[in-house]
């Protein structure tokens, strides 16, 4: 078996804070000195020597990353944002150069991140097709081989002459798709969360994934969805602050992965300064998912319930609050909205609340999610009266639905639950 | 399937190669661009390709009007039309580059930071769609000569592309500084304005290049573009002095210029995607 990508010692540095200092003018006077510095800073700009006031600071997104992957194999990559899985494919594929470190690549890299590169509106079907597999680096040969397979795979057929800015976006999506399914890579990049598009288009994406992985290529999977991950590859590698801290077979690697370094994610913690004045006197602390043993996590499961926790202060007493939640999907749609004085007891004995430091906790019962990611937005008002505070985005979880039902079936499910129904099954003749 | 090829991923040090054969792999990508930079430039107009003719023809009426009937600036003896219309075409050449060359890398961003391609490809397949129009231009300006009875020397079939190539290396050149550096810094967008106009006044465009006095000759000569437009008028026209000093110090800075845009644009090109 031959190696097909060898990673050695692999490292990415990126800059952080060089613009902040920029636009940062507090007085007239820094604008003039600003302005009058303004040829100066250009001079060692262009030379490469940076200027004082940019004072930059580096992270590595990536650090002493090795590991080979034989040929035909499925590799996942799992590991919180920021881990540096987007940035090891960026450079696999050759967007990005590396800091320190080598990789060796046998064959072509494609990937599905790709889809719809260079297409302009204003040339027809045919011409995006060629204009696309171009830029994937496919020879016109191939295009004019696979040409009749990719309008077929689209679906667009008689619109194949018609400028792609008059296609439904559904259109658009399927043909810059079908050029991306035709490219014939030896090695396979999937970046399931920088896929853009709907449930449907995931979908295509991973179907893709799965022939490419038959016909015996290699593929390179990075998802947040431990069940896709569990499905689709037999191996995986764990990420953690742009180092590889685990590679295992998959059911160890995820195992591994949600039950350890995801204690400082799964929380929301306010600084003063994120605090709009106009807040006050509510002042949100902290917002954290916890599981059912109490531990703060970042990733859930389906079959257990979660408890969400807001932690706040009131530095004066409040009449009428009430502090509640907004649940989102991945895509935007309310799951649910509620609040720690819905219930009209409740209400009687905390509308009115003195001054100190409270917590708001609520438990989502089991059976509850479907798959994905969701968003938790908090929000802190007194009806009709005034809405102290909110935050629409606030924190995000994973969900993983291993156990629940219907997981026996490898399908995306529609819908934002996932519910256990008591279903009944009576046979009433013969 | 053939055998697939190894690629080895490093970081550059120093003076990046300059990986023509990298270019080569892809150059069918570069005459797509091209194609799809013409084909798209003129949809949705209601003139078409004639703009590649308007926007030269108003120009040489305008400055036909200005420098020779109010101006009455010397020719040489050649008819005004002609003289400034033969200047205009490699001037339409190189404005292209500046505008649409340096602006090529952040305009094709998606492209810069979702795939690899040489990103070389961006600024040269941005100046190869303005010599399209340069050609058709041509055309305007063999119709001109003939209305004028100009009659140019045998040599031109050698002298004039060998002048095509030196303005297509100008334009290479500053495409290449121009868009790395737009990548960092968008004041370039700011700057574009103000270089092309001041660039057109300093080049022998609209005037003789004989007007300037003999001992800024050379000084004058350092800008490229001088060499360029007068090495088209000598081609065609006949006009000047032919090949001097003054045309090596200029095409000197072009192919300095160009290899300098190479190395500085490999250089930069590992950041491209990091910082665009």
């Amino acid at each position: 078996m031959t190696t097909a990508i060898s990673v050695k010692n692999l490292g990415k540095q990126y800059k952080i804070g060089a613009a902040e200092t920029k636009f940062r003018y507090n007085m007239l006077r820094d604008v003039i000195v600003d302005t009058v510095s303004a040829p100066i800073r250009l001079a060692k700009a262009l030379v490469g020597k940076s200027d004082r006031r940019m004072n930059q600071n580096f992270i590595w997104a990536l650090k002493d990353v090795s590991f080979d992957l034989d040929e035909g194999k499925v590799l996942g990559i799992v590991g919180r944002n920021g881990a540096g899985k987007s940035t090891l494919l960026k450079i696999l594929s050759r967007v990005t150069e590396p800091t320190e470190g080598t990789v060796t690549v046998r064959g072509r890299v494609g990937s599905l991140l790709e889809v719809g590169t260079g297409f302009h509106p204003e040339l027809t079907g045919r011409e995006n097709i060629y204009m696309n597999g171009a830029i994937l680096g496919m020879k016109r040969a191939q295009i004019d081989r696979n040409f009749d397979a990719i309008v077929d795979f689209s679906e667009v057929g008689q619109f194949i002459d018609t400028p792609v800015k008059r296609y439904s976006s559904g259109m658009y999506l399927r043909l810059a798709f079908a050029v991306a399914a035709h490219l014939e890579p030896d090695i396979l990049v999937v970046d399931e969360v920088l896929a853009v598009g709907d449930a449907e288009f995931q979908r295509k994406c991973i179907g893709k994934m799965n022939d490419v992985a038959q016909q015996g290529r290699t593929v390179l999977f990075v998802s947040h969805n431990m069940s896709a991950i569990l499905r689709l590859t037999q191996e995986a590698i764990v990420m953690k602050k742009g180092q590889l801290i685990k590679r295992a077979p998959t059911p160890e690697a995820v195992d591994f992965y949600l039950a350890s370094g995801q204690a400082e994610s799964g929380e929301r913690v306010w600084e003063a300064d994120e605090v709009p004045a106009a807040s006050a006197p509510f002042k949100p602390i902290t917002l954290k998912v916890r599981e059912r043993s109490g531990k703060v996590v970042d990733t859930v499961r389906s079959t257990e319930p979660v408890v969400i926790e807001f932690e706040y202060q009131l530095d004066a007493p409040v009449t009428g609050l009430r502090v509640g939640m907004y649940l989102n999907t991945m895509r935007g749609e309310y799951v649910f909205t509620a609040f720690d004085t819905d219930d009209a007891k409740q209400y009687e004995q905390f509308g009115a609340r003195a001054a100190g430091r409270y917590v708001s906790r609520c438990e989502i019962p089991a059976d509850f999610f479907n798959e994905g990611r969701y968003y938790l937005g908090v929000n802190a008002s007194s009806f009709g009266v005034k809405r102290y505070f909110m935050d629409e985005n606030a924190l995000s979880f994973n969900v993983d639905i291993s156990g629940a039902p219907g997981t026996q079936w490898p399908e995306m499910r529609q819908g934002p639950i996932r519910p256990r129904l008591n279903w009944k099954i009576e046979k009433i003749t013969d | 399937m053939t055998e697939p090829t190894t690629i080895y991923i490093k970081p550059s040090k120093g003076l990046a190669a300059l990986n023509l054969r990298d270019l080569w792999t892809y150059r069918e990508l570069i005459f797509f661009m091209v194609w799809r930079d013409v084909k798209v430039k003129y949809k949705q107009t209601l003139l078409g390709m004639a703009w590649a003719v308007i926007q030269p023809v108003m120009t040489m009426l305008v400055f036909t009007f200005l420098f020779d009937k109010v101006a009455k600036l010397p020719t040489e003896g050649i008819p005004y039309p002609v003289f400034s219309f033969t200047a205009l075409l490699p001037w339409g050449l190189f404005v292209v580059a500046l505008n649409q060359g340096s602006r090529s890398l952040v305009a094709h961003n998606n492209m810069v930071t979702k795939i690899y391609f040489p990103r070389l490809i961006l600024p040269m397949s941005s100046v190869f769609a303005g010599l399209v129009d340069f050609a058709i231009a041509f055309v305007i300006l063999i119709a001109l000569m003939f209305y004028y009875q100009v009659t140019p020397a045998w040599n031109l079939l050698w002298t004039l592309p060998l002048f095509l190539l030196l303005a297509i290396i100008t334009a290479l050149g500053i495409a290449l500084w121009l868009s790395a550096i737009n990548v960092k810094y968008r004041d370039v967008n700011q700057a574009l304005p103000f270089l092309t106009q001041f660039w057109l006044f300093a080049t022998p465009v609209a005037y003789s290049a004989s007007v300037v006095s003999d001992k800024w000759q050379i000084l004058y000569s350092l800008n490229p573009m001088a060499g360029v437009v007068n090495g088209f008028r000598w081609a065609l026209l006949g006009a000047g002095n032919g090949p001097d000093i003054t045309l090596w110090v200029s095409a000197t800075i072009s192919v300095l210029l160009l290899i300098s845009g190479l190395f500085y644009f490999r250089s930069m090109e590992k950041t491209f995607a990091d910082t665009i």
